[in-house]
């Protein structure tokens, strides 16, 4: 059981909690993750922990609600209980100086970026990160990136923050101006990581990406997060879920993630209904 | 006394055809008098041999002789004595190559039917309104860690507290029992037995901790510092796949995710409960083993028109026990022997659609003795599938070896152990099961959990480390 100490509501549907975990926060490292389960009948998923306070035994977790699980999970308020919380899971993520690091995130991707500029600021890079949203009204954790970064885009897809674009077009900026880039570390939605590894590649700037398969155990026995990376079949939970986004295969990682979509949405769909909220 | 008839006394079980529409427990077990009847044809032998079959050593003739004078309740006094999971292994425990296959009677008959017994036994005493309590030794003031709850990690629990150490089970999934719970089908074992037994392990004072990942929030090292004793009991992790193209095409699953998802997930009551399964039409299971058996039956259950087994030897040669297999040819599985799958085809969306297969023949026996699969050149052909349940084995999980400096680790990943003690390479710390030989049976990482618990006994008395 771990206990919910603080609920934040970051944005639509966008949730951010302040969970009691302390065997976790004390060992845990950005880029790591957890899987919980709300309830008996829940279902088993993976989080990526947003941010850590060992002290404190305080392990954040950020979640847009999608899905049944995550709109259930939404529903909790401080001091109910999640039934089971189990981590830190995967490989922290790389740390140390790489020179100029890029660290692009893309909506939710965010607070999952978030540790990791500032443990790559702390080992002495120049961050520059590239956040984008579908439009002003969805950005994240602005202030708090800013505060760790050497300098700090955010795009919208709408231009309503007055910055049109694309995450991709921001780096193509910077790549085109010179900047000379050690790493680039990618967080969010898949095609955008995808997308980020396209323009990379040509110039050799080596990029990390961050996976999100579907996950049941996350301890490397069931293989549901199976990913091909260089032709190699790896479990995300345990080989990853950070991967050279040179060598990753997109397309089937997208593919992978529609597998449950009409159960998705059967399940969500009862949801809606027995919380009255279904819409006419 | 007579002789004793030919043959068992018959279990009872669900017809065929209804059970596939169920997930309920095949056999019935057997009524008071049926276990009487069936115990009356134990020969008592002098000297038994039965008790040498048994990985964990129970007095087969003590209980059985109690049930033979109908006193259940002295029956399962003597069973608890050495095996913790009497309910467990009165099911899925391979009797036919254990006690039973060393039965004086079967040279003549049917062995007397051990295994039915010890169900009946653990049975009869659940529904009880007191268990029995096994007797423990004064408390010792010493700690013991239990790595994973398994089948090994559970009989380490058991026998530990009763030696009178204080035991720490810390099991890294929600729920203990390990391939109990999410590997073995409700039909075959029900859950509600797993927990039973869980329940009487921790009634004798285990501390059992879930969603703890050693390795991970601590390691054994750390471990070390806080126990006396640690004892790793991880199991079999990581599924192989076959490494043949289109494997990761959707709707292809490891065993150990297609059970997971039916048995720990309940994924069949869908969606009741939360977790989803991919309920397939035209349903091929790889493999020959129990687990095969085990992922082409929960397959039919799920709704399957057609479950079918591919494997690459004949049925002479499958791993799998005779009962499973006399079990998945009543409920209509179709068997493509000889068969091995050398690619998937899928559709534009990544769904397989079909496996091409090459037909095999024997040839001479390899290492493990059985005769060799060759290819036939030429003999491609397709079988139409929707879902594919690939379950040839598993690698042992690499969390532990991974993280503990200091532990010997074997060539396949496995850590290195003596059968005689559980001692490995690292003062202080045993292991057994499947972590250490692979994947195998419950009750064999069961023995390896009683031989285990005691050498930690002994360590524990004498603080000698000896490793031979």
């Amino acid at each position: 059981m771990a206990k919910i100490l603080k609920k934040e509501v970051l944005g639509p549907g966008i949730k951010r909690f302040e969970v009691e975990a302390p065997d976790i926060a004390r060992k845990a490292l950005p880029g790591q993750f957890v899987v919980l389960r709300i309830n008996e009948p829940g279902e088993r998923i993976p989080l990526t922990i947003g941010d850590l306070r060992p002290a404190e035994g305080v392990v954040v977790i950020v979640f847009q609600e999608v899905g049944k699980s995550t709109k259930l999970l939404g529903t909790l308020k401080k001091g109910d209980s999640i039934l089971d919380f189990t981590g830190p899971l995967g490989k922290p993520s790389e740390v140390e100086k790489f020179g100029t690091v890029v660290c692009v995130a893309g909506g939710v991707g965010t607070p999952e970026v978030f540790p990791l500029a500032r443990a790559l600021k702390q080992a002495g890079n120049k961050v520059i990160s590239i956040l984008g949203f579908r439009n002003k009204d969805l950005i994240l954790m602005e202030a708090e990136m800013r505060t760790v970064s050497d300098e700090l885009i955010v795009t919208t897809d709408d231009g309503s923050n007055g910055n049109k674009g694309f995450v991709t077009d921001a780096l193509k900026q910077l790549i085109e101006r010179g900047e000379k880039i050690d790493r680039v570390l990618a967080v969010g939605p898949v095609i955008m990581m995808k997308m980020v590894s396209k323009l990379t590649e040509p110039h050799a700037i080596p990029t990390i990406v961050s996976l999100n398969p579907i996950m049941l155990d996350g301890t490397g026995m069931c293989g549901a997060c199976r990913v091909e990376v260089g032709g190699e079949t790896k479990l995300a939970c345990v080989d990853g879920p950070e991967f050279d986004g040179h060598k990753v295969d997109f397309d089937l990682l997208m593919q992978r993630l529609k597998i449950y979509l009409p159960e998705e949405k059967e399940s969500l769909e009862l949801f809606e209904k027995a919380c009255g909220q279904h819409k006419k | 006394m007579g002789k004793p008839s030919p043959k068992k006394t018959p279990m009872r079980e669900q017809a065929p055809e209804k059970r596939i529409c169920n997930f309920s427990e095949v056999p019935h077990g057997y009524t008071p008098e049926e276990a009487m009847a069936e115990a009356k044809r134990c020969l008592k032998c002098k000297k038994p041999s039965c008790i040498k079959g048994c990985p964990v050593e129970v007095d087969i003739p003590g209980f059985i002789g109690q049930i033979a004078e109908g006193d259940f309740w002295e029956a399962a006094k003597i069973m608890k004595r050495t095996n913790v999971l009497p309910a467990v292994c009165g099911r899925v425990c391979p009797q036919e190559s254990q006690c039973e296959e060393v039965c004086v009677l079967s040279k003549k008959m049917e062995p007397v039917a051990v295994g039915n017994l010890e169900r009946f036994i653990a049975d009869w005493e659940a529904e009880q309104s007191e268990c029995v309590m096994c007797e423990k030794l004064p408390a010792t003031g010493k700690k013991v860690a239990v790595v994973g709850a398994g089948p090994a990690g559970l009989t380490v629990a058991g026998d530990c507290i009763k030696l009178g150490y204080d035991v720490t089970v810390f099991e890294a999934l929600h729920k203990p029992g390990g391939v109990l719970v999410y590997g073995i089908p409700e039909f075959r074992l029900p859950k509600a037995i797993v927990q039973r037994e869980v329940d009487f392990i921790r009634s004798m004072g285990v501390n059992l901790v879930t969603d703890y990942v050693v390795g991970m929030i601590k390691t054994i090292d750390e471990l070390l510092g806080e126990f006396d004793a640690v004892f790793v009991g991880t199991g079999a992790g990581r599924p192989w796949f076959m490494g043949i193209p289109g494997e990761n095409s959707l709707g292809i699953y490891s065993a150990n995710e297609y059970l997971t998802r039916s048995n720990l997930m309940k994924a069949y009551l869908f969606p009741e409960y939360d977790t989803p399964i991919v309920k397939g039409k035209n349903v091929a299971t790889i493999g020959g083993g129990n687990v095969a058996m085990d992922s082409a039956r929960t397959a039919l259950r799920l709704g399957a028109e057609k479950s079918m087994v591919i494997y690459r030897r004949s049925k002479q040669e499958m791993p799998a026990r005779e009962a499973e297999i006399h079990h998945a040819e009543q409920e209509g599985l179709i068997f493509e022997f000889l068969t091995n799958p050398v690619r998937y085809i899928a559709d534009k969306d990544g769904w397989v659609r079909e496996v091409e297969c090459l037909r095999m023949k024997l040839g001479e026996p390899d290492a493990s003795g059985r005769r060799r699969p060759l290819p036939i050149e030429g003999s491609e052909f397709r079988i139409p599938v929707d879902t594919v349940v690939v379950a040839i084995g598993n690698s042992p999980n690499p969390l532990i070896p991974q993280t503990t400096p200091g532990l010997e680790i074997g060539k396949r990943g496995t850590i290195v152990a003596d059968p005689k003690t559980g001692r490995t390479s690292k003062k202080g710390v045993f292991a057994g099961g499947d972590i250490v030989t692979g994947a195998a049976t419950v009750i064999l990482a069961m023995g390896a959990g009683r031989i285990a618990a005691n050498s930690i006994d002994e360590y524990l008395k004498t603080g000698e480390w000896r490793v031979e």
